[in-house]
């Protein structure tokens, strides 16, 4: 599979979770394990460009797909729009739901599988209205 | 420019959006070993035995844990806790045996071997049950499951009550409320080879986990040592020192290596320290002209099967209770009382929820009695400053009318719904909370170093703990105004331990910002005296920058570092034995007004808008003081509407986020946030603390409002759609 870009060539046991192997194998400890099984988002990373909770991905059925983890987000060391609203709109607390929140936020307008204890979700809202105003205009 | 009154944005907020902040389950050391606790499956029972004999052969173990193999101690905040328990277990999650092994699945599966034999006893899972002569009691040494009994009183109670045109009566129930932090809990133990053990911990309360830890081990606090890596979530959950804080130290004591332990979000639910359950029996009277003239409550706390936090929730409840609104008379029971469940801690606003649900619902229903206006009866009994209470309550700043009023001027009255089985209503509640921090423990005090280097750059080194609220960004405008420099040059040594911070007694009690911002402040202030001294001595031109002053001190004999350390106190008093006393250097107040929609075939409740107005002193930061009001509201909109821990049997039957149901994006109602800047003459820059108030107005507030519209009072919590169906049709 394709992880941030990179080609990652592994060999896992077929019970293992895409969240353990990007966690552990890969040390991607962007990718948040908040309850492993899938009510809570925080794993989110995007898989060919979809959000999905990656505790409830078997990572062979990750096979040959494009992975991307909140590491992977940033691009030629600058940070995505979605991370600068994230940050500028003060949508960020104890920071532990963040990176599946701004993942999922890259698609969804609404990212309702994720939950935030600390922030009320207020300035999520208005830092997903700010990423869109900024980088979509007329959509 | 200054920075104080400024949005700047988290100095740790890149960190966290790029998923580099570290958090215990990110933290890996050399050799570290992965721990696993065994529980209780029994809620209440004798243990006859445990059989660790096949556990041994799970390869990959390094360790096991039983009673027999730690120290004799009992500790905790009223000694009736263990480690691992050895002869009795009282709840379904006792801790019983602790597996270390090379890797989880080994440590899990040495823990399903462990051969436990418990003979049941009776238990006991309500507090009026558990208050029966003949009710199986927990800790024979109390000599019954109840803890304590608080009393206050003041004025003349009898003559209030035999006086008034008008008293209002209800008992109030309160639900246990997870915290739900996203992070579950976790430390990581390592001893060096003198003996010195370095405890890795998002608690809350570096500097008394020492002191605490250090009894449960048997061993001197000095030779322990605390760092904090990054918190995921802690809103009072991290207000102790809990049993697997002792056992992963001893685990790690045990294979002398580092070891860690990591909850499962299932055994994050079963050991979170639950707000309390919570029943208030309250009474109100009040003159014909609106006057207040008494309150009268009884309140149950649970405490669960060992005393944790949860038991210290009447102390709030009664600085409210004492303090709130000018009513000459008011009497005061809270016991609490022990049952054969999770042990209760701190939650955000800790108590005052709870007390402020009855007390806020009953001053709706004395208004409407009366026939007057919410606002204005509220304004009529409220606070002023330069006012001390009878609780003996000393009120400085004091923005109450002012929260009250705004409140007024943004809440409309809805238009009613075309659809007949669809009822509009409007709501407000008002709270009263510490602000100035709150001294329960002999000390409420901070310690700040600050220190400028020769590059500029000015470290603050504080005793304080950013559990995502901001308290290092806060401190960093502080200091850098002090000083006159841009945040971009202040640094908060976030990630020291306890051997390089100055003593605080934890964040808690809204009292970081008044509190360690007073501390840093001030150090701050010092610094920036001694560059001024410095430029003055060595005879440097008004525009030399900072750098070049404090290098010119690094490079000469006898030159001096630039560096200041205060310990800052706040000017008030512990409680007397009566109750009575002024815990807190400035109160705070706020208002919360909500619209909401009741849907009468169903009993669904939906919050449309809300107003949230508090006294805020100074808003240091603005941006992060609306993130404390909108996530205090909506943590209250859940503890109101949703989240409850359904017990069956002594068994949490709802532990997952799939069915412990906190609020989500979907539930967000319009949120208008008003900071009242009353500029408290104690707190610095003017600020007071902000952090637990927005949770408590708005429970009563949308009760209030489901009253408004429907005519139906609910007097406990969450208001489900069933609940509010039932209310609606007389409680069938």
């Amino acid at each position: 599979m394709t992880v941030n870009g990179n080609i990652v060539a592994l060999e896992i046991e077929p019970h293992r979770t895409l969240l353990e192997v990007l966690r552990n194998d890969l040390g991607l400890a962007g990718v948040r394990e908040g309850c492993s099984t899938g009510d809570c988002g925080a794993c989110t990373v995007l898989v060919n460009g979809k959000p999905l909770v990656s505790c409830l991905v078997l990572a062979p059925d990750a096979e040959g797909a494009s992975i991307t983890t909140i590491e992977g987000l940033a691009k030629n060391g600058k940070l995505d729009p979605m991370q600068e609203a994230f940050i500028a709109k003060g949508a960020i607390q104890c920071g532990f739901c963040t990176p599946g929140m701004i993942l999922a936020a890259k698609t969804e307008d609404v990212p309702e599988g994720n939950l935030c204890r600390c922030t009320g979700y207020k300035k999520i809202q208005e830092a997903i209205r700010e990423e869109r105003r900024t980088t979509r205009p007329q959509a | 420019m200054k920075s104080v009154g400024q949005r700047v944005p988290k100095l740790d907020a890149a960190d966290k959006a790029t998923g580099k902040s570290r958090y215990v389950q990110d933290l890996r050391l050399a050799g570290m070993l992965e721990a696993k606790i065994l529980r209780s499956k029994v809620p209440h029972g004798r243990i006859v035995s445990i059989d660790v004999t096949e556990a041994w052969k799970v390869p990959g173990v390094r360790a096991i844990l039983t009673a027999k193999d730690i120290p004799a101690k009992v500790w905790g905040y009223s000694k009736d806790q263990v480690a691992l328990k050895g002869d009795r277990v009282r709840r379904i999650g006792d801790e019983l045996a602790a597996v270390a092994a090379t890797d989880i699945e080994a440590a899990i599966e040495a823990c399903e071997r462990i051969k436990v034999l418990i003979e049941p006893l009776p238990a006991v899972y309500e507090m009026e049950a558990a208050l029966e002569p003949g009710a199986p009691v927990l800790h024979e040494a109390r000599g019954s499951n109840l803890v304590q009994t608080h009393h206050y009183e003041h004025g003349k109670i009898e003559e209030a009550f035999s006086n008034a045109a008008k008293i209002v009566e209800g008992t109030f129930i309160l639900p246990a409320q997870q915290h739900g932090c996203l992070g579950p809990a976790g430390a990581i133990a390592e001893w060096d080879a003198n003996g010195r053990l370095t405890l890795h911990d998002p608690t809350q309360i570096p500097f008394l986990v020492q002191r605490d830890l250090a009894e449960a081990l048997d061993i001197s606090p000095a030779d322990i040592r605390l760092v904090q890596p990054c918190i995921g979530g802690a809103f009072g959950a991290r207000l102790d020192l809990y049993p697997h804080e002792a056992i992963v130290a001893l685990l790690a004591k045990k294979t002398g290596t580092p070891v860690r332990i990591v909850f499962s979000r299932d055994e994050d639910f079963q050991t979170d320290p639950v707000r309390p359950r919570t029943v208030v029996r309250l009474r109100t009277a009040a003159a014909a002209d609106g006057t207040l003239l008494g309150r009268d409550a009884d309140i149950l706390v649970d405490c669960g099967a060992y005393v944790s936090w949860g038991a210290m929730t009447p102390v709030v409840m009664v600085n409210t209770f004492g303090n709130f609104y000018q009513c000459p008379a008011a009497r005061y029971k809270a016991r609490t009382v022990c049952t054969n469940t999770q042990p209760t801690g701190a939650f955000r606003g800790f108590g005052n929820p709870e007390l402020l649900f009855a007390m806020e619902s009953q001053m709706d229903e004395l208004a409407k009695a009366l026939h007057i206006d919410p606002i204005d009866f509220r304004l009529k009994n409220a606070n002023r400053s330069e006012e001390t209470t009878p609780a003996g309550g000393r009120i400085t700043s004091c923005g109450f009318k002012e929260v009250l009023e705004a409140v007024r001027t943004r809440l409309k009255r809805p238009a009613a719904s075309a659809l007949p089985h669809l009822r509009r209503g409007i709501g407000i509640a008002a709270v009263f909370h510490v602000g100035g921090g709150a001294r329960i423990y002999r000390s409420d005090g901070c310690g700040a170093t600050v220190k400028v280097d020769d590059f500029g750059k000015v470290v603050v080194i504080v005793g304080a703990t950013d559990i995502g609220q901001g308290m290092e960004t806060a401190m960093a405008q502080i200091a850098a105004d002090e000083i006159g420099v841009p945040v971009s040059m202040v640094r908060v040594a976030t990630q020291a331990d306890t051997d390089i911070r100055l003593w605080d007694v934890g964040v808690h009690a809204s009292r970081t910002t008044f509190i360690a911002g007073n501390a840093v402040r001030l150090a701050a202030k010092e610094a920036k005296k001694q560059i001024e001294d410095a430029r003055a001595a060595l005879k440097l031109p008004a525009d030399a920058s900072i750098d070049k002053v404090v290098r010119a001190e690094h490079f000469r004999q006898k030159g001096r570092l630039i560096v200041a350390s205060v310990f800052y106190d706040p000017p008030t008093t512990m409680v007397d034995k009566a109750n009575h006393g002024n815990v807190s250097a400035a109160y705070t107040w706020g208002c919360h007004g909500v619209e909401v929609e009741v849907d009468t075939e169903t009993g669904q409740v939906v919050v449309k808008r809300i107003v949230a107005a508090h006294d805020i002193g100074k808003a240091i930061n603005p941006m992060h003081a609306e993130g404390q009001v909108e996530g205090g509201v909506i943590q209250g909109l859940g503890y109101a509407l949703f989240e409850e821990c359904v017990l069956k049997d002594g068994k949490m039957q709802n532990g997952f986020f799939l069915d412990y149901r906190m609020p989500g994006l979907r539930d967000i109602p319009e949120i208008e946030t008003v900071l009242v800047e009353t500029n408290d003459p104690e707190g610095p820059f003017g600020a007071k603390g902000i952090g637990e108030a927005p949770i408590v107005p708005i429970g009563p507030a949308i009760a209030n409002a489901i009253a408004d519209a429907t005519g139906v009072r609910m007097r406990e919590f969450p208001m489900t759609p069933e609940r509010v169906w039932r209310a609606l049709r007389g409680n069938r």
